[in-house]
């Protein structure tokens, strides 16, 4: 059984199981490495990727749930929030390990594309899905603001 | 003093926007690339035109430096220091400098801290100090030496910026890339002068990571991320209790499951063997196993404390004696006890253990975020049934240890090995790829800890004796570590508690050692991330009983450790200690040294009327000596800060009738942004040799938040986790 939906802005058929999470199918069958599995239950936020420019853990998320529609992952960034995101995060040098950073630039574009003057408390409510065990998190935070800031120039 | 805070290296606005529109160059010049086997065998049979003066350097004809690492990049900024310390040296261009993971190669490769090769005890950049900075300069000298024999100076007129020589005097210049067939075929010299520290052009500055760019765009490669072609992914069904083993299985519901290959029992549990992720999990699922548990662990943790309080009542073994402190306390005037609770704590790092394995009959490849290259390579080894120098590691970014994946049984990756043997051996690449749930039932735990101190003061209320009773079980026993056990002391157990620096006239330290099936490990900072918090907390207990400041108590008994001193010293005076601080918010402080570096901490903390936490604010000196990268250091207290927090406000493994109660996220709770306090990082300007930063920040911020926790509510916190009405 196939799903089709449009994947980095390519429209894309995946002939998977249905109920497979779509981070697996993404990782496995697309064969796009930088969506991260960490917990497999939504409660970390490696997964993080965007349906329809919405930040979901893609871990929970069936493929047929996307079927229909845009999905982008972190090799599929593009905008100005997101271009603006990872310059941020390297200039502030957020990742330590690195490995949950593909999802919390995920999350941080989300709420940029969505939020051009993000308070500390609308970091902390997009951002408190995401679980860095190596707790870059001041540098997230400032990265977030730094990024909004050059949006904004 | 001249002191660098992590304000300081912040970039303003508009430096921030400038260096913005640098970034594409930036990603494209510098990162780390993982070669590959193919790729370094490639260039290690040595192309004329490649000059590698030793097993840590190779410059090839287009004048890029490539840096070969020993110590795996897990985010410590290893990999970064590496290069840096080499580079300096070898006064290369930065931005031409990558790294790479070296092979399993003891001889070449040994940690100097423990003579095989590995990383962990904060050891990276005290290994690297002279042997990378000799590498460099045997390197720099070398090219020194091809220079001018071509262009017939003396090399004392030739000098050396950014990967290129110069003659000023003829106003000749060479690139290092077009000197290294010459330089490749002199000799290396045996003696080189190194730089004094005040030429330094990398070390002490802002150099940016080697690996950011790739791990902001999604590039960076981790074992999760290997596909190699034809490989299958495993995942293990382990007993759920600690010590179990396979009494019998049915394959056939797994099996049935579409994409499952294979279902293999191994001596860990039972394999199913699957096209991708999803069908082994499926398989797994549904697959039936009959477990022993004739020789399993079936206490809960509960009664494993009660047994440990009862045993700190018991006589125990002598880790450190200074007088007499058992009748000094009885005499004493006045007397201060106290016992703390430590639970087991899981290392969750982000990646779930995993590990991909290549096996044929005479070979045996491995990739993963490899942390114990030759313990796993021998462990590997006789799980395949084949000699050391036939299996090979490839050793990408770890999304994370903490310690976990530094193991002398090297657990996932014998799984791994043991699953593509009973798998058939063929060459087939096996993924085996744990789950979070495994991660967090799989033990490896930091150990359960009992402490107990007790204190005597005499009239003038002046600390006069200290004991202090461990009670847990041993990291280093039954290993090849367990030479390092002495006289039944398992120096991890008491590091930090045996080594109290503060200057009392009786002390007695002891330890008494549990057993359990329960697997333990290191966790980062190891012994201190229950020794500090326990000397720390009751100090500051023995300070209250004695009338004084806490800070003012600890710093008049340092006296003879200046460097202890200086970094509480800073740590208050940037805290503004003394300062007045609203109703219902506390300052504690606390101090420690971990792998020879110093770390104090002050932190402020608010206590809600239902007794909820949040910790405000962690202002943190240290003292590693030579800063080789002063906002790597920063970064690593910061995270070193947030880890141990998360520990001491919810991190418990606990066990009911032998089985872990924590499975995931959601019940081993870590700390998530919106508890991470501001913090400012100081560090001490020092000229003593580099020591690590990846583990000491982790261990005084639990004691330095309990104390401003009592600070604010005058409750002392004895057990951890912190009790629930006071979690946020």
């Amino acid at each position: 059984m196939s799903t089709s939906f449009v994947l980095n802005g390519a429209s894309t058929t995946l002939d998977a199981d249905p109920a497979m999470p779509l981070l697996w199918a993404i990782r496995e069958v697309s064969g796009l490495h930088g969506t991260k599995f960490g917990c497999g239950m939504a409660l970390c936020g490696a997964c993080t990727l965007h349906v329809d420019g919405e930040a979901v853990r893609s871990c929970v998320m069936p493929l047929s749930s996307v079927a229909g529609k845009q999905v982008t992952t972190i090799e599929g960034l593009q905008s100005k929030a997101a271009k603006a995101v990872q310059a941020a995060w390297i200039q502030l040098q957020v990742p330590q390990c690195g490995y949950c950073q593909s999802g919390q630039v995920m999350s941080a574009t989300a709420l940029l594309e969505k939020n051009t003057a993000p308070t500390d408390a609308d970091i902390d409510g997009a951002m408190s899905g995401n679980i860095c065990r190596c707790a870059t998190y001041s540098r997230i935070r400032a990265a977030i603001h730094a990024a909004a800031q050059s949006i904004k120039a | 003093m001249t002191r660098t805070s992590l304000a300081a290296v912040r970039p303003t606005r508009r430096e921030f926007l400038q260096a913005a529109g640098s970034v594409t160059t930036m990603a494209l010049t510098i990162g780390f690339e993982w070669l590959g086997p193919s790729r370094r065998a490639a260039a290690a049979g040595a192309s004329p035109a490649v000059f590698a003066p030793n097993a840590f350097l190779r410059i090839g004809a287009d004048g890029s430096v490539t840096v070969i690492a020993k110590h795996v990049e897990m985010g410590q900024g290893a990999y970064t220091g590496i290069a840096t310390v080499l580079a300096e040296e070898l006064d290369a261009d930065w931005a031409h400098v990558r790294v790479e993971s070296a092979p399993a190669n003891v001889k070449l490769y040994a940690n100097s801290a423990f003579g095989m090769q590995g990383t962990g005890g904060s050891s990276a950049m005290a290994n690297s100090w002279s042997q990378l900075r000799e590498a460099g300069a045997k390197g720099r000298a070398m090219l020194l030496t091809a220079a001018a024999k071509d262009w017939k100076v003396p090399v004392t007129e030739l000098t050396t910026e950014k990967g290129v020589v110069f003659h000023a005097g003829s106003k000749r210049k060479a690139g290092y890339g077009s000197l290294t067939a010459k330089a490749a075929a002199l000799p290396v010299p045996d003696k080189v002068t190194l730089k004094d520290p005040k030429d330094f052009k990398l070390i002490g500055r802002h150099v940016p990571r080697v690996d950011v760019p790739a791990k902001v765009d999604g590039t960076a490669v981790f074992t999760l991320d290997v596909a190699l072609p034809g490989m299958l992914v495993a995942l293990l069904k382990r007993p759920p209790l600690f010590g179990a083993t396979v009494k019998s299985f049915d394959p056939t519901a797994a099996s049935a499951v579409p994409g499952v290959v294979k279902v293999v029992q191994v001596p860990h549990g039972v394999a199913v063997v699957a096209r991708s992720f999803w069908a082994a999990k499926q398989g797994r699922d549904a697959l039936v196993v009959d477990w022993d548990d004739t020789h399993a662990e079936k206490r809960s943790s509960s009664e494993m404390m009660n047994e440990y309080r009862r045993l700190a009542e018991q006589p125990a073994l002598s880790a450190r004696k200074v007088g007499d402190a058992v009748p000094a306390i009885k005499n004493a005037a006045h007397t201060v006890s106290a016992s703390y609770e430590f639970p087991y704590l899981a290392h969750a790092p982000m990646e779930p253990l995993d590990a991909v394995v290549k096996l044929t009959a005479t070979s045996c490849e491995i990739w993963a975020g490899d942390q114990f290259q030759t313990v796993d390579q021998a462990n590997a080894a006789k799980t395949a049934g084949l000699d050391p120098q036939h299996v090979s590691i490839n050793t990408l970014y770890a999304g994370g240890s903490f310690g976990r994946r530094a193991n002398v049984g090297s657990d996932y990756i014998v799984e791994a090995v043991s699953i593509a043997k009973a798998y058939g051996a063929d060459g087939t690449p096996i993924k085996l790829q744990w789950t979070r749930e495994d991660d967090i039932h799989g033990g490896l735990y930091r150990p359960m800890y009992f402490h107990k101190l007790e204190a005597g003061l005499n009239e003038k209320k002046e600390l006069i004796a200290w004991r202090h009773v461990i009670v847990g079980q041993s990291i280093m026993a039954g290993g090849p570590f367990e030479v390092m056990v002495k006289n039944g002391i398992d120096p991890t157990s008491v590091e930090g508690a045996a080594t109290i620096a503060y200057e009392i006239p009786n002390i007695d330290v002891e330890l008494s050692t549990t057993r359990s099936a329960v697997p333990v490990l290191w966790w980062r900072v190891v012994g201190s991330s229950h020794t500090t918090f326990a000397v720390e907390a009751f100090i500051d207990e023995v300070a209250h009983a004695a009338g004084k400041d806490p800070f003012a108590f600890r710093r008049d008994l340092l006296g003879h450790e200046p460097r202890m001193k200086a970094v509480l010293e800073l740590a208050a005076d940037k805290a503004g200690w003394s300062g007045p601080l609203p109703k219902g918010k506390g300052r504690g402080i606390a101090v420690g040294e971990a792998f020879n570096t110093y770390v104090a901490q002050v932190a402020e903390v608010t206590v809600d009327d239902a007794g909820r936490v949040t910790v405000d604010r962690v202002v943190c000196a240290v003292d590693c000596g030579i800063p080789i990268n002063p906002d790597v250091i920063a970064a690593q207290m910061e995270g070193g800060i947030g880890f141990g927090l998360g520990a001491v406000l919810y991190g418990a493994i606990t066990l009911k009738n032998g089985r872990v109660e924590q499975d995931n996220f959601n019940n081993y709770r870590v700390l998530r942004i919106n508890e991470m306090p501001k913090v400012e990082v100081h560090i001490v300007p020092s000229a003593e040799a580099p020591t690590g930063v990846g583990e000491p920040g982790v261990a005084p911020i639990g004691p330095a938040v309990a104390n401003a926790i009592f600070a604010a509510t005058g409750t002392r916190v004895h057990l951890l986790p912190f009790p629930k009405s006071s979690k946020a």
